[in-house]
């Protein structure tokens, strides 16, 4: 607002559609709420219940929940448009963001793009081109080919010359679809193979690029912003760097360790780039930058507001989606380059749906209990989700996204920290302790970020630590007091209320009860808990661990608040607070002041599967969708041979086989939607 | 908080004046030293009974138990907390049945019964030990069952049998086989309680030999483990003796052939675990729920800790203590509406709530004299006619003797009493918690009178007369025989010769201990979980409805 000097500004629109869902469609919707303009949400029939649904002023249903046929169906997107009157679409990213035919269809039927002009994205949307465009404008690139020439045998003697590893991009690509490391000419045909086809699917184009790839690089980007008038600034730079399956998980701004001179030089660089395809809107101009030598090229233009704008923001005290809608509307920037200037330091932690410790697998189900921190100046949460929805296997896993921002860099660390251990997510897998062990390890700490900081200090980062005796009193307590409730309260008779069968929890005559509780955690094995309930209330409690001395704690007392799902336990003096979410019957998961901790209860022996595993069968990690079945019954296959391709969160997995042997039978067929955990392929050991 | 409010608040209602006026004042000093002795003395006698318990329930001998949980089978005492609601409470009967009555040791008679509740309904629950002897049946063993079933049945409780046992222990055979009250009885209980509608579920979890093969056959409903249960008529060894026939245990009567082919059990199981788990989803179908015909209260704990029991009471019977500080420390809010305040004041009678039910309390203060009988008798009727059960707290050394107790006709006002004890309906709770000698164990409902439950305290004594009174009569009666015949007096020292050896028989056989192993009662309890112990049986009983009362001629 103090940047708005001139009185002769166009009014912002009446009304607008978000071609979007999730957190960036609530992100437009509170911007677009604050400055007095309605919204317009359009969702699938898996949205229904969504928050950007309840958010928006109106909604129009636009099919089914795979997005072809709905986030990504422009028909549909543009009657609802019509439908509602709204005079804009704002695209958010992904989906038809950055989509030059949708783009231009609007400018025929006189909706305005919240956007680029088709051109500058047609230009920066092909890597060939933009590359040319770029060393005409004198923006450093990286050595590669970006040829029209596809021929697999060219680009692999193009692989050579450039020298291992190289990296294989969809030409359209982005987001990490359809890019693959290539270390060995060996592996070059396959994953060229798999790159073109996953870039079809995604973005109907498989044409690829061939990159020099950096051993030790960093992700820089810097936010560009032009006006209609010919105004370009930019506002800053952005580290990126730490990615696992090519995709940022931790962003922050400004970029660590950057001497002024070289932050002003990535700007200078990045306007160039924007003004050289007469760029319009929010742009995101990505620099790959060597460590050592600060040196950086370019490697793409995002023509879209990216997922982590928020850090830019935070920094620089600005909205960008309101800038967005004012230069949409005609207006020119509300600020000038030299009016913008860097302030604090600031952090964004994408939460994820996936495993980390199962090679970062996306992962899918109910969103059983959600508590974020508390928002404030220095601590947003963007997010699309709240407890009870489902996080499903057609769109992508990201659950929120956590924004903090500090005086200083160490400032706003703590912060992200304290915001993180406040995050408590139960009912399917996620990245939040796992971005906790990266922003607590030393090396990130000190700044040194990294496009491969996860895979160099895996070791570290994955390393597990010993369940300690008080989460395992917690849990046992929370397990016990909390089934004591429920059924006292399911056996309470409104002829008998008072009944002491229901007021002498665990009465014993002349003896005490001894309960034994087993949980059984994924590394240290089974964990035995004795638990004495004493006739005070109090439990005297036994820890057995195999290979290890019990443990005993003496007269711990445990209160379970069922409303907030907390324990409250007094453990020799000490009293410990923590929420306990009992998650399908199967396991105990525990938030304490250290994080999330997963006990699981195994199951009785009558109520698992009789169905033993077969021997070489090989299942599905994820929901997912066969996209390729490269095997027959009766083939004989190789360790390590191919087997299926999967498509799974809009990801491609491939599935090699476990062993040598003979195929004997497949399960599915190139279409199918599988379930997790079913057998795909049987291979039989042949002697 | 009530007697300081009194001071300073004026009382706006009548009522505030009901509330306060029935509370049963502190008259207890606990730092006395008399109190400390005393409670030093019960504890010893807790410490001692908890002890004994703690060794009782872990069954039997540690190499006995260490087979069975390598057979991947759960302890009976696990079992049965399995069966159980989560947290529910398991008022357990005689455990120290069969306490050195043999010259094996028998951990609680080789089974362990109880009350507890499977999925909110109050179940009697039967589990014979294999621990112990193989879970074979001793005399004690059969009576213990008896008794189970007998508390079911007069409390209408679903009865659950956790089967695991040898059947009837051979070299006993005798004193287990032939009787009406021996190992027939089982079965004769379970079809006359099924024909009343009481549930009758068994769980075969181990070997169901001979005519233990009845409980689950007899039963409406029975679960059997697989690789664990068997059940047939003669095992493979008399089989084999029979008719040559060699066949394994499983095969002649394992899960598979009585779920699949015989029929015999209704349901398959393939571990104790899921045994347990099926026993509770059959509860569930029962379409069983308790409907006390009872005006119940909101309750409250009393206003004076039951700790402080044992520093009332001590040890000595001799010393006598106002019972009124016992009631105080069991009922709701301490609160107890006196009936006959002033009249007949060795018997202790009024109104209360335990756990907001409604009780009449009958309570010694002192020796029976006919004023006391005629208000004991007076106070079941009103029990009676009202509906409301009852609990006697039994302190009593006899009625009143002597000629002028004679001549007021002591024998039929006692007899009055003894009347009204006898036929009441409503549910009738006995705690013995001093001495329980001759005809006033008749009029304070001992065990003969079918109390529905009946406990001692371990300081309590049961016999026909205290040792010392005993030791005295047998004295007297000798000394004047000896005279007679020879003219001789005894010396000091030769009396007490004659008398010792009497009295420490009767301070055997009227130990608690002694009482409890033959089953004369239903348990020794801890002073301190009497409000426990009564509140959950109490409630227990209401399972029942409670019958009219017809009482017989009352000898005017």
């Amino acid at each position: 607002r103090r940047f708005f000097s001139s009185i002769e500004r166009k009014p912002l629109f009446d009304k607008i559609l978000i071609a979007n869902r999730g957190e960036i469609a609530c992100r437009v919707m509170r911007t677009a709420k604050k400055l007095g303009v309605k919204t317009v949400a359009v969702y699938s029939e898996a949205d229904r219940n969504a928050l950007h649904v309840k958010m928006a002023y109106e909604a129009y249903l636009i099919g089914p929940a795979p997005s072809a046929e709905s986030y990504l169906n422009i028909n549909k997107i543009i009657s609802a448009a019509k439908m509602s009157n709204s005079q804009a679409i704002h695209p958010g990213y992904g989906f038809l963001s950055e989509n030059p035919n949708f783009a231009e269809l609007l400018t025929k039927e006189n909706i305005t793009f919240i956007g680029p002009p088709a051109s500058a994205i047609m230009s920066m949307g092909s890597k060939s081109e933009s590359k040319d465009i770029m060393i005409a404008a004198d923006v450093p690139v990286v050595p590669g080919y970006h040829g029209i020439n596809q021929d697999p045998q060219f680009l692999k003697q193009k692989a050579s010359e450039i020298g291992y590893p190289v990296l294989i991009k969809a030409i359209k690509g982005g987001g990490g679809k359809g890019m693959r490391i290539v270390n060995d000419p060996s592996e070059f045909d396959i994953q060229l193979e798999s790159s073109k086809r996953e870039a079809m699917k995604s973005f109907g184009d498989d044409q690829v690029l061939i990159e020099k790839y950096l051993l030790t690089p960093r992700h820089v980007e810097v936010q560009v912003f032009a006006d209609m008038q010919g105004n370009v600034v930019h506002l800053f730079e952005r580290d990126c760097s730490v990615q696992r399956r090519h995709q940022k998980i931790l962003e922050e701004a400004p970029a660590p360790g950057l001497s002024d001179e070289i932050r002003m030089e990535l700007g200078a660089k990045a306007v160039a780039a924007a003004k050289a395809v007469n760029y319009v809107g929010a742009g995101t101009v990505e620099f790959i930058m060597d460590n050592v030598d600060k040196k950086f090229y370019f490697m793409e233009m995002n023509t879209r507001l990216q997922v982590e704008h928020p850090v830019t923001e935070m920094v620089t005290s600005t909205d960008l989606v309101q800038w967005q809608l004012e230069v949409a509307s005609g207006n020119p920037l509300p600020a000038t380059q030299k009016d913008l200037r860097l302030e604090g330091h600031a952090f964004e932690a994408r939460i994820y749906a996936e495993n980390p410790a199962n090679n970062f697998l996306p992962d899918t189900g109910p969103l059983l209990h959600l508590r974020t921190p508390s928002p404030s100046p220095n601590v947003r949460i963007e997010t699309g989700f709240e407890q009870g929805d489902e996080i499903n296997v057609h769109y992508d896993p990201m659950i929120a996204k956590l924004v903090v921002k500090g005086q200083n860099r160490t400032e706003a660390l703590g912060i992200l920290k304290r915001a993180l251990n406040g995050y408590e997510v139960v009912g399917l897998n996620t990245n939040i302790e796992f971005l906790k062990s990266v922003v607590s390890h030393d090396a990130f700490i000190a700044g040194e970020v990294e496009t491969g900081f996860i895979a160099k200090h895996n070791e570290e980062l994955f390393r597990s630590k010993e369940t300690p005796p008080h989460v395992i009193i917690q849990a046992s307590l929370s397990l016990i007091l909390s089934e004591l409730q429920n059924i006292t309260n399911e056996n309470i008779s409104p002829f008998d209320p008072f009944s002491p069968w229901t007021s002498l929890p665990f009465s014993r005559l002349n003896t005490n009860h001894v309960q034994t509780i087993r949980f059984y955690d994924d590394k240290e094995g089974d964990i035995n808990v004795k638990m004495r309930f004493n006739n005070d209330n109090s439990f005297d409690i036994t820890i057995v661990r195999g290979g290890l001395n019990p443990i005993v704690f003496k007269s711990v007392l445990g209160s379970w608040n069922e409303a907030e799902q907390q324990i409250i336990a007094e453990i020799e003096n000490h009293r410990v607070k923590s929420h306990v979410i009992l998650e399908k019957n199967s396991k105990v998961v525990i938030f304490d002041n250290e994080g999330k901790r997963v006990l699981k209860i195994p199951e009785p022996s009558y109520l698992q599967s009789k169905l033993a595993d077969v021997a070489g069968s090989i299942k599905t990690p994820m929901p997912c969708k066969i996209s390729q079945v490269f095997v027959k019954p009766g083939q004989i296959v190789e360790k390590g041979a191919p087997l299926v391709v999967l498509e799974a969160m809009k990801m491609e997995h491939l599935i090699k086989s476990p062993t040598t042997g003979k195929v004997e039978k497949i399960f599915y067929n190139v279409g199918d939607f599988v379930e997790e955990n079913k057998n795909l392929v049987n291979i039989v050991v042949e002697n | 908080f009530i007697f300081n409010c009194r001071t300073k608040l004026k009382p706006t209602y009548h009522t505030w004046h009901e509330k306060v006026a029935n509370v049963l004042p502190n008259n207890v000093d606990n730092n006395s030293d008399v109190f400390k002795e005393n409670a030093d003395k019960m504890n010893i006698l807790v410490e001692n009974l908890e002890n004994l318990i703690n060794k009782i329930v872990l069954g039997g001998g540690e190499a006995a138990r260490k087979r069975h949980l390598e057979r991947d089978k759960l302890l009976p005492r696990n079992r049965i907390s399995r069966l159980l609601d989560n947290g529910s409470p398991f008022l357990e009967l005689s455990q120290l049945a069969g306490y050195k009555l043999y010259t094996d040791e028998i951990p609680a008679g080789g089974i362990i019964t109880g009350i507890g509740c499977v999925k909110g309904v109050e179940c009697m629950i039967v589990a014979n030990d294999s621990t112990v002897k193989g879970g074979t049946y001793y005399p004690i063993t059969v009576k213990k069952h008896l008794r189970a079933q007998e508390i079911a049945r007069e409390n209408r409780l679903p009865c659950i049998y956790l089967v695991d046992s040898g059947g009837a222990n051979l070299p006993q055979q005798a004193e287990v086989f032939p009787d009406r009250d021996h190992f027939g009885r089982i079965f004769f209980n379970q079809a006359a309680m099924s024909s009343e509608g009481i549930s009758q579920i068994a769980v075969v979890m181990g070997s169901c030999t001979a005519g233990g093969a009845y409980v689950p056959a007899m039963a409406d409903e029975s679960i059997i483990v697989a690789k664990q249960g068997t059940i047939f008529l003669a095992g493979p060894p008399l089989v084999k003796a029979a008719t040559g026939e060699v066949i394994s245990a499983e095969e002649l009567g394992g899960a598979d052939l009585h779920c699949r082919i015989s029929g015999v059990t209704d349901h398959y199981a393939s571990n104790d675990e899921h045994a347990l788990q099926t026993a509770r989803k059959i509860v569930e179908t029962l379409n069983l729920s308790k409907k006390p015909d009872l005006l119940i209260k909101k309750p409250e704990e009393p206003l004076y800790s039951a700790s402080e029991l044992g520093g009332i009471v001590g040890d000595n019977l001799r010393k006598s203590f106002d019972v009124k500080n016992v009631i105080a420390r069991i009922v709701d809010g301490s609160r107890f509406e006196e009936f006959k305040e002033l009249y007949g004041t060795t018997l202790i009678t009024g109104f209360a709530h335990l756990y907001g039910y409604p009780v009449g309390i009958v309570a010694n203060n002192g020796i029976l004299f006919s004023e006391s009988a005629l208000k004991g008798a007076h106070f079941i009727e009103l029990c009676a006619q009202r509906g409301i059960p009852l609990i006697f707290l039994q302190n009593i050394t006899g009625f009143m003797v002597g000629s002028s107790a004679e001549a007021g006709g002591i024998a039929k006002n006692g007899a009055k009493m003894v009347t009204a004890v006898s036929c009441a309906k409503v549910p009738k709770l006995t705690v013995i918690i001093g001495g329980s000698f001759g005809a006033g164990n008749y009029g304070m409902c001992g065990r003969a009178y079918s109390p529905r439950f009946l406990w001692m305290w371990p300081n309590a004594r049961i016999s026909v007369m205290g040792g010392e009174q005993a030791a005295s009569v047998l004295a007297q009666i000798r000394k004047e025989a000896e005279a007679k015949k020879k003219g001789e007096t005894w010396s000091m020292e030769e009396e007490e010769k004659f008398k010792k050896p009497i009295r420490e028989r009767f301070e055997v056989e009227g130990h608690p201990y002694f009482s409890s192993a033959r089953l004369w009662d239903d348990g020794i309890i801890n002073p301190a979980d009497t409000r426990k112990v009564l509140g959950l049986a109490l409630s227990a009983t209401l399972n029942a409805p409670i019958e009219k009362t017809r009482f017989g001629i009352f000898r005017m």
